[in-house]
């Protein structure tokens, strides 16, 4: 029921998602990251009455508060399916800490989490359901978002909001604890329409990219061709005189629909009324009209001369219209054409075949919209009564969600190490797990509803570095350091009170109280040589004269040959005066030269020596 | 303020004046400013600390320096840098030195040295940045001198390892703009371990700091090794690999230029060879790059996406098989079929495992796709231009619409299909893009034939409110071809419903129905009788002939009917009448048709008058004929010109193309006739107070000479500058010709004195200005003059006057020769039509918008000369500039005005006409300051300033229209 993801790094911290896993409907996903727990989105499931409506919360902490579990709650747009179970779940579970979403969001979200209620409480009668003043109390735990501003939740946890593009104040937002990060895309859209803009996040390579995949099948086609016969076929049918019926939800795409069509209306100088069905609509328009700098280049650009969404052409719509005669727009609520004004209107005008609906939207099955989109031309009413349907039917996709190629842009511009896919059917999520994982080759995951997944990261860990040590070394090496080569470089790493620093060992040695211990390596090395010790010492003098230029090698007169710091001696064996015994020592900071000179000794001294 | 003033006093006390000996004549005056150095160096050791000596060098800075004394600036201004310990002064002082090196006719090889000198001892690395700035400069002055070359470079080469970024962006900068190729550099780098005096040159040098830690050096990069490309070196194909990893960067200004970048090396090596990574298939490096700027159509960054969508454009060199993908989102396959857009729909739906969003429920998942086969991303060039066409920035949309056009100006297959996503873009939200397509769809339409379906979508553009769109897709039809007799028949209804709905479209309509006639006669041909409704039993009623539709109609049939003999069979008795009277009333609309039987034959004999080149004979021997003047008497020779100007005129009238050079002629013949009957009068033998009366005539006639010179200068267009000079002669004439009538009718010797003056100097400006013409002026009026010049600057006003006199009288007529193009600016009103009887009524003292519309032909920056006069009936006149913006450019030398003037009045009793006309506005000195060179960074040219005063004035060059108004009063 809630799924559960898992962010792991080194130190195993677990990482829950839960809610929307492989299904479109409801989006929870629980968060874990560097010990901090994060909710993103809390959302509703539209098709359910019971408890199974709202993600299950006792999941998170089996007892004690929401409150002393979550971090923060974070909404990425007003959807009811990511947004529906949030007054349930700050005032009827319990949860006080903050709420984070984007001003038109958490302007447009209580109104439509109001409708909702009114719709369940006051139609269908359901008890034990949230009160208005919840929703109230609900908003006031709100903070809102604006546009790559980065939000420090606490100490450690901050986040930032990007541009998502699927409905006005829709966000993406990027989670970041010390080195790890997280990016939630919530719903968004790669392709710009007639009022948004399209998704943007800049290459903040996060370590796991959550990503909606409704559409992970589907390259949508151009999107102006798509435009062109939606106003091609309404314009057709307000010529031939018929009426046009368009079922739309409330928000988002209507508004879409309706700046297409009052410009096209304002272009070519049409004359036929285009009618809006009243009540949420205008409240929503009005967030519209307010909320311009989230809206596109276009609108943004001309709204000082006049606001887009002040419609010219377009009407509230009253019930008498409908008999209206001559060509009409009707944009009815709702959608799937399964109760209410819509439905009223499309039986009105289903026996005509000059009149025409265009369906604009998914439909859910069993509603009158999926049977007509099906091809069924007769239809059974309550009552026994049929309803011949005469009228055209066309579908015209206008859905907001990045199609396949939108999620591959999307994780090309912000190069993620993992990604994790949720919100989309398990069938077509696999097809694209596996183009993700050809095309970018990182992992991919696609947890199920419940599960956990566990992401492991490679966090970098900082560790500071004494000024007087880093300015020996550029001392030895080049002026600039060569991001290309890395160098190496001695240095004593101090772990102390969980900060790192690296410094050089004789500064370690004061600072941790220690004497230096010198570490001498001794080693014997049997020649077999007929001359005397010292003419041997001489030998192997002039041997390793010729071997190792550029190295200062002494004959001292004590008997000992010095190479750099280490000491060569000979001395002859007791049982046989032609094996001479070699005695090499050096300290451990000439490990790589002692040992070379070991071998090359063991190998014997060439025999042209004099 | 008090130095200031010091500042001023010493200015004052530098001037020299140089006392002219009273011999030579008064008017040469040198000014000479004051030294700049001297001023300047007693300011800075003024200065007690920096802030002063950094206000005192600003100010400096704002006055130019003239070329004497910048040598003795910048030695202050370095001697002073070397004491200076504030860097904000050095940073100051590195850049005036910079700006002073720029000073036109200073050679700053002298301060070369100084200048690297300085940069060794600098520590500062803003101003290390800066001097290394100044060096640049001190270098592009010197681009002869290898040696100075050479120095610099190596010292950008010395500091190109400072650990500040802006330093080792201007030694890159250096390094670009500088570099060779042909001598490899030393780079003697102490220190570092690989100083072992390798020879690498400028560019493996500059690819090393492609891969710098700070962004702003790896565009600095890629900046200069774009610079060297312009600078004409090969650029090493080597670099390519490192560009295209500059593609993936994460700042946008590096793949900004590293698109660029990797484009040069496309068009340098459009056919290397380039592997494919993760494959062993080799694909040309052209192509190759196509695919990955293409890749750039999508970026995070919309200025990268501007730049890439542009790019796309100019790349013509690419494979047919790599362009037609970028059209085409879908994925990849060797086995999909060549798709026409009537299939496109169908296959769309049908062909993949991708649903398209346009079909209910077409997205349940088919059989599994092999694997290799589906790309999303990867395959680079795919879908670019579908991406850039639907972009949110619509700079991008523009800049994709636009490389579309190019590629497919220079690819028939590739303009066939990238017809579909052009007519979609009709509908984008921004009229600049719709208006750009439909423009480049015009552009592209010789290569391609639209068919039914694609027509009906253009056309449904029609029906746009916007009078651009409309137009544009008008010029649009002209020039399409259409398939089928239904795509003629079609194409007629929109346009007669668009006539309907939009009646000012009138001219627009017929003109597109012409073309789309004379381009289709046999489409037309089997549609004639429906058109003209004829029946073969039944004679049909007569057509209303002031139907716009109807002439819509008959335009489009009598255009066909011009190639096609066999239509004006199918006529009715009308028909042939209404092409009578239509080939007389809109004569450019109807062709001259040849129509057999029954003696009607309607031959116009204005066609049969012969072709361009017998005219031009015609006007090169009229005008042949006219030289021969001098030998002729007086009256003979008049009336020699008066048949000419006639001849000419009406020459202009009958042969369009020469309509210009025509009229230019005849008018300067008017001049010449002018001129000599001015000369010819009986007064210049009176004495003066007897011939007062023809005195005016000839006044007035000097004066219409000079109006007549300024609208040959200005209203004609494709003069050379010999001609400018025979107008600029007439003018004179007619100065010398205003001079001498003064002196005759005033009293007063003061006028006279100061007229002569003005003379000289008009004398010496045309020697100024047209000294290479002078040798084509033998013998003439100016000839003379200037052989008398000596004398005549020195002799008194009356003694002038009498030369002038005879000179005049003894000069001839100078012989023009007719430039190779030459246009008459016309200006024509379209709206308003002047033919409404309905009074515009308004209130007294509240303005009433007028629209105007108007096409100007051959009119150079209209946007500065055109004006447009309201004449009211009081003899009130306003002039109205109309906005930059009011200008449409549809057509090469044609604009289209469309503006509103605003009119406001006093109350009148009844409604009265007003008169609208469009003036052309010319200013003498526009010719001056076009023949004198510019002058650089220097403002001090105000002494040069010429001495003619210029003249400014208006030329009326449209019909006036009349518009009836009626300002009512306002009612209490």
């Amino acid at each position: 029921m809630i799924h559960k993801l898992t962010l792991q790094d080194h130190a195993t911290q677990p990482h829950t998602v839960r809610g929307a896993g492989q299904d479109v409907g409801r989006s929870c996903i629980l968060v874990s990251i560097g010990g901090k727990n994060i909710m993103l989105d809390c959302g509703m499931h539209m098709g359910y009455n019971d408890d199974r409506r709202f993600p299950d919360f006792s999941y998170i902490t089996q007892n004690g508060r929401l409150t002393e579990f979550l971090d923060c709650v974070i909404i990425s747009h007003f959807h009811l399916d990511h947004c529906g179970a949030l007054p349930f779940m700050s005032e009827m579970v319990g949860y006080d800490g903050p709420i984070y979403m984007t001003h038109p969001t958490k302007a447009i979200c209580p109104i439509l989490l109001e409708d909702f209620r009114k719709i369940t409480v006051d139609k269908k009668g359901e008890t034990n359901f949230f009160t208005s003043q919840m929703i109230k109390d609900c908003m006031k735990k709100v903070v809102p978002l604006n546009l790559h501003q980065t939000v420090q939740v606490d100490d450690e946890l901050e986040i930032k909001a990007y541009y998502a593009g699927h409905v006005l104040g829709a966000a993406m937002v990027h989670i970041k604890v010390g080195s790890e990060s997280v990016v939630y895309t919530g719903d968004y859209n790669m392709t710009p329409d007639r009022h948004l803009g399209a998704a943007w996040i800049d290459k903040c390579r996060p370590d796991l990219l959550i990503s909606e995949s409704t559409y992970a099948t589907t390259i949508r086609d151009s999107k102006r061709c798509r435009e062109r016969d939606f106003l091609k076929k309404v314009h057709e049918s307000i010529e031939r005189g018929g009426k046009v019926l368009i079922p739309v939800f409330a928000l988002g795409r209507a508004q879409e629909l309706c700046i297409l069509l009052e410009t096209f209306w304002e272009r070519m100088n049409l004359k036929a009324p285009i009618y809006f069905s009243t009540g949420l609509t205008e409240k929503a328009n009005h967030y519209y009209k307010l909320f311009i700098t989230w809206t596109n280049q276009k609108i943004r650009k001309t709204f000082v001369q006049r606001n887009m969404f002040e419609f010219k052409h377009i009407k509230a719509f009253d019930r008498s219209y409908a008999d209206n005669p001559g060509p009409m727009v009707v944009f009815a609520t709702p959608g799937m054409l399964h109760a209410g004004q819509s439905l009223q209107i499309f039986k009105k005008w289903a026996g005509n075949e000059k009149n025409m609906v265009i369906m604009p939207g998914y439909c859910v099955q069993g509603t009158i919209g999926h049977k007509i989109l099906n091809g069924q031309r007769k239809l059974e009413m309550e009552g026994r009564s049929t309803l011949d349907v005469k009228l055209q039917v066309e579908y015209m996709s206008f859905s907001a969600h990045a199609d396949a190629k939108g999620i591959m842009q999307l994780i090309r511009m912000a190069e993620p190490r993992n990604m994790l896919l949720v919100h989309g059917e398990a069938v077509k999520m696999e097809f694209l797990k596996g183009k993700i994982e050809q095309e970018f080759s990182i992992d991919c995951h696609m947890p199920a509803n419940g599960e956990t997944v566990a992401v492991t990261t490679n966090p970098s860990v900082p560790v500071d570095i004494s000024l007087n040590l880093l300015k020996r070394e550029m001392a030895l090496g080049g002026p600039l350091p060569d991001p290309k080569k890395p160098r190496t470089m001695h240095g004593t790493l101090i772990m102390k009170e969980n900060s790192l620093k690296l410094v050089s060992s004789e500064q370690a040695l004061k600072e941790l109280g220690l004497n230096e211990h010198q570490l001498r390596f001794t080693c014997r090395v049997q020649l077999q040589d007929p001359h005397s010790d010292s003419d041997t010492l001489h030998r192997i003098y002039t041997h390793l004269k010729s071997v190792l230029k550029g190295y200062t090698i002494q004959h001292l007169p004590d008997g000992t040959v010095m190479v750099e710091s280490i000491v060569i001696k000979v001395s002859s064996c007791a049982e046989d005066a032609n094996t001479k015994v070699l005695l090499l020592s050096w300290s451990y900071q000439d490990e790589d030269l002692g040992s070379f000179l070991s071998t090359l000794l063991k190998k014997g001294l060439p025999s042209g020596l004099c | 303020m008090a130095a200031h003033l010091k500042k001023r006093v010493y200015e004052e006390f530098s001037r020299v004046v140089q006392i002219t000996h009273e011999e030579a004549p008064a008017k040469k005056l040198r000014l000479s400013k004051p030294s700049k150095s001297a001023a300047l160096h007693i300011d800075l050791c003024k200065a007690t600390n920096s802030t002063d000596a950094l206000q005192y060098l600003l100010h400096f800075a704002r006055k130019p320096v003239e070329v004497e004394s910048v040598e003795g600036v910048v030695r202050i201004l370095l001697e002073h840098y070397y004491k200076e310990t504030d860097n904000s002064v050095r940073l100051k002082i590195a850049s005036l030195l910079g700006l002073l090196s720029k000073t036109q006719g200073f050679s700053p090889d002298c301060i070369v040295d100084d200048a690297i000198n300085t940069l060794n001892n600098e520590k500062s690395h803003q101003v290390l940045a800066q001097l290394l700035d100044t060096l640049l400069v001190i270098g592009t002055q010197l681009p002869e001198s290898p040696t100075v070359r050479l120095r610099l470079i190596q010292m950008a080469c010395k500091h190109l390892s400072d650990t500040y970024f802006g330093v080792r962006n201007k030694c890159l900068k250096l390094l670009g703009c500088l570099g060779t190729v042909d001598a490899p550099l030393t780079k003697d780098n102490e220190g570092a371990g690989t100083s072992l005096g390798d020879v690498r040159d400028v560019q493996t040098i500059i690819s090393d700091y492609f891969g710098d830690q700070d962004p702003r050096v790896r565009t600095a990069a890629l900046k200069a090794m774009l610079q060297l490309h312009e600078r004409g070196m090969k650029i090493h194909e080597i670099i390519y690999d490192q560009a295209c990893r500059l593609l993936t960067d994460d700042y946008e200004q590096v793949r900004s230029a590293a698109v660029q970048m990797v484009w040069v090396l496309s068009q340098l090596y459009p056919e290397s060879i380039v592997p494919i990574p993760s494959s062993n298939e080799e694909i040309r490096l052209v192509d190759d790059a196509f695919g990955k700027i293409s890749h750039m159509v999508s970026d995070g960054s919309w200025m990268v996406r501007v730049q890439a969508a542009k790019t796309l454009g100019s790349m013509l060199q690419v494979s047919p098989h790599f362009l037609e993908q970028t059209l085409d989102k879908k994925l990849m396959s060797d086995l999909r079929r060549k798709r026409t857009a009537h299939e496109r729909a169908k296959e769309l739906f049908t062909s993949g495992e991708f649903s398209s969003g346009r079909k209910w429920a077409d997205d349940a998942p088919k059989e599994k796709l092999d694997r290799n086969t589906v790309y999303l991303i990867a395959s680079g060039a795919c879908g670019a231009f579908v991406h850039g066409l639907e972009d949110e920035m619509f700079e991008v949309r523009i800049a994709a619409v636009d490389a579309l056009s190019k590629l497919a100006r220079s690819s028939p297959s590739f303009a066939e299909k990238c017809l579909d996503f052009l007519v979609d873009m009709f509908n984008d939200e921004i009229e600049e893009v719709r208006l750009q397509s439909i423009h480049v769809l015009r552009e592209i339409s010789t290569h391609i034939t639209l068919r039914e379906d694609q027509l009906d979508t253009v056309l449904a553009v029609l029906e746009d409110s916007s009078r651009d769109i409309r137009e544009a897709l008008h010029e649009l039809i002209c020039y399409t071809n259409v398939s089928t007799k239904e795509c003629v028949q079609l194409a007629l209804l929109e346009l007669l419903k668009n006539l309907n709905k939009y009646p000012t479209d009138r001219n627009s309509v017929w003109k597109c129905l012409k073309f789309l006639g004379s381009r289709h006669p046999t489409l037309v041909l089997p549609l004639v009788p429906e058109l003209l409704s004829t029946h073969p039993y039944f004679d049909t009623p007569e057509p209303d002939m002031d139907d716009p539709a109807y002439i819509a109609v008959l335009v489009l049939v009598f255009n066909a009917a011009k190639s096609c003999p066999t239509m004006p069979a199918l006529f009715s008795d009308h028909t042939f009448r209404h092409y009578a009277y239509l080939r007389d009333s809109l004569s450019h609309l109807v062709p001259p048709l040849r129509l057999p039987g029954n003696g009607l034959d309607l031959v116009d004999s204005r066609c049969s008058s012969g072709s361009v080149e017998s005219a031009q004979l015609f006007l090169q021997q009229s005008l042949n004929r006219v030289s021969t003047i001098q030998n002729l008497e007086a009256p003979g020779a008049q009336e020699l010109l008066n048949f000419t100007i006639r001849d000419l005129q009406r020459l202009g009238e009958l042969q369009m193309e020469l309509a210009g050079a025509a009229d230019f002629c005849a008018t300067y013949l008017r001049c010449q006739l002018l001129l000599m009957k001015a000369l010819q009068e009986k007064l210049w033998n009176m004495a003066v107070p007897l011939c007062l009366k023809q005195n005016v005539t000839a006044t007035a006639a000097a004066q219409q000479i000079l109006e007549e010179t300024y609208k040959l200068e200005f209203l004609y267009g494709g003069l050379e500058s010999r001609q400018v000079a025979t107008i600029h002669h007439v003018r004179l004439q007619a100065k010398a010709l205003q001079l001498v009538l003064t002196a005759r009718t005033r009293q007063g010797l003061d006028p006279l004195i100061s007229s002569c003056e003005k003379f000289l100097q008009d004398i010496e400006s045309f020697q100024r200005l047209f000294l290479a013409e002078l040798p084509h002026l033998q013998d003439s009026f100016v000839d003379t003059l200037l052989e008398l010049m000596p004398r005549l600057s020195s002799c008194k006003p009356v003694e002038m006057v009498k030369i002038l006199q005879t000179t005049l009288r003894q000069s001839g007529l100078l012989q023009l020769r007719l430039p190779e193009q030459i246009h008459r600016a016309t200006a024509t009103i379209i709206e308003p039509t002047g033919e409404s009887d309905n009074p515009l009524r308004f209130t007294t003292g509240l303005v009433v918008a007028l629209d105007i519309d108007a096409t100007l032909e051959h009119v150079q920056d209209p946007q500065n000369t055109v004006k447009v006069q309201v004449l009211y009936p009081d003899g009130q006149s306003h002039v109205i500039h109309p906005k930059p913006g009011d200008f449409r450019k549809p057509a090469p030398d044609r604009h289209r005005l469309i503006t509103q003037v605003y009119l406001s009045h006093t109350a009148w009793t009844e409604p009265s006409q007003i008169e609208v006309r469009l003036l052309l506005a010319y200013s003498s000195s526009s010719t001056t300051s076009l023949s004198a060179p510019k002058l650089g960074w220097s403002d001090s040219v105000d002494g040069l300033q010429s001495p003619e005063a210029a003249v400014e004035g208006t030329i009326p060059f449209s019909k006036p229209v009349k518009v009836y108004i009626m300002p009512k009063p306002a009612r209490r």
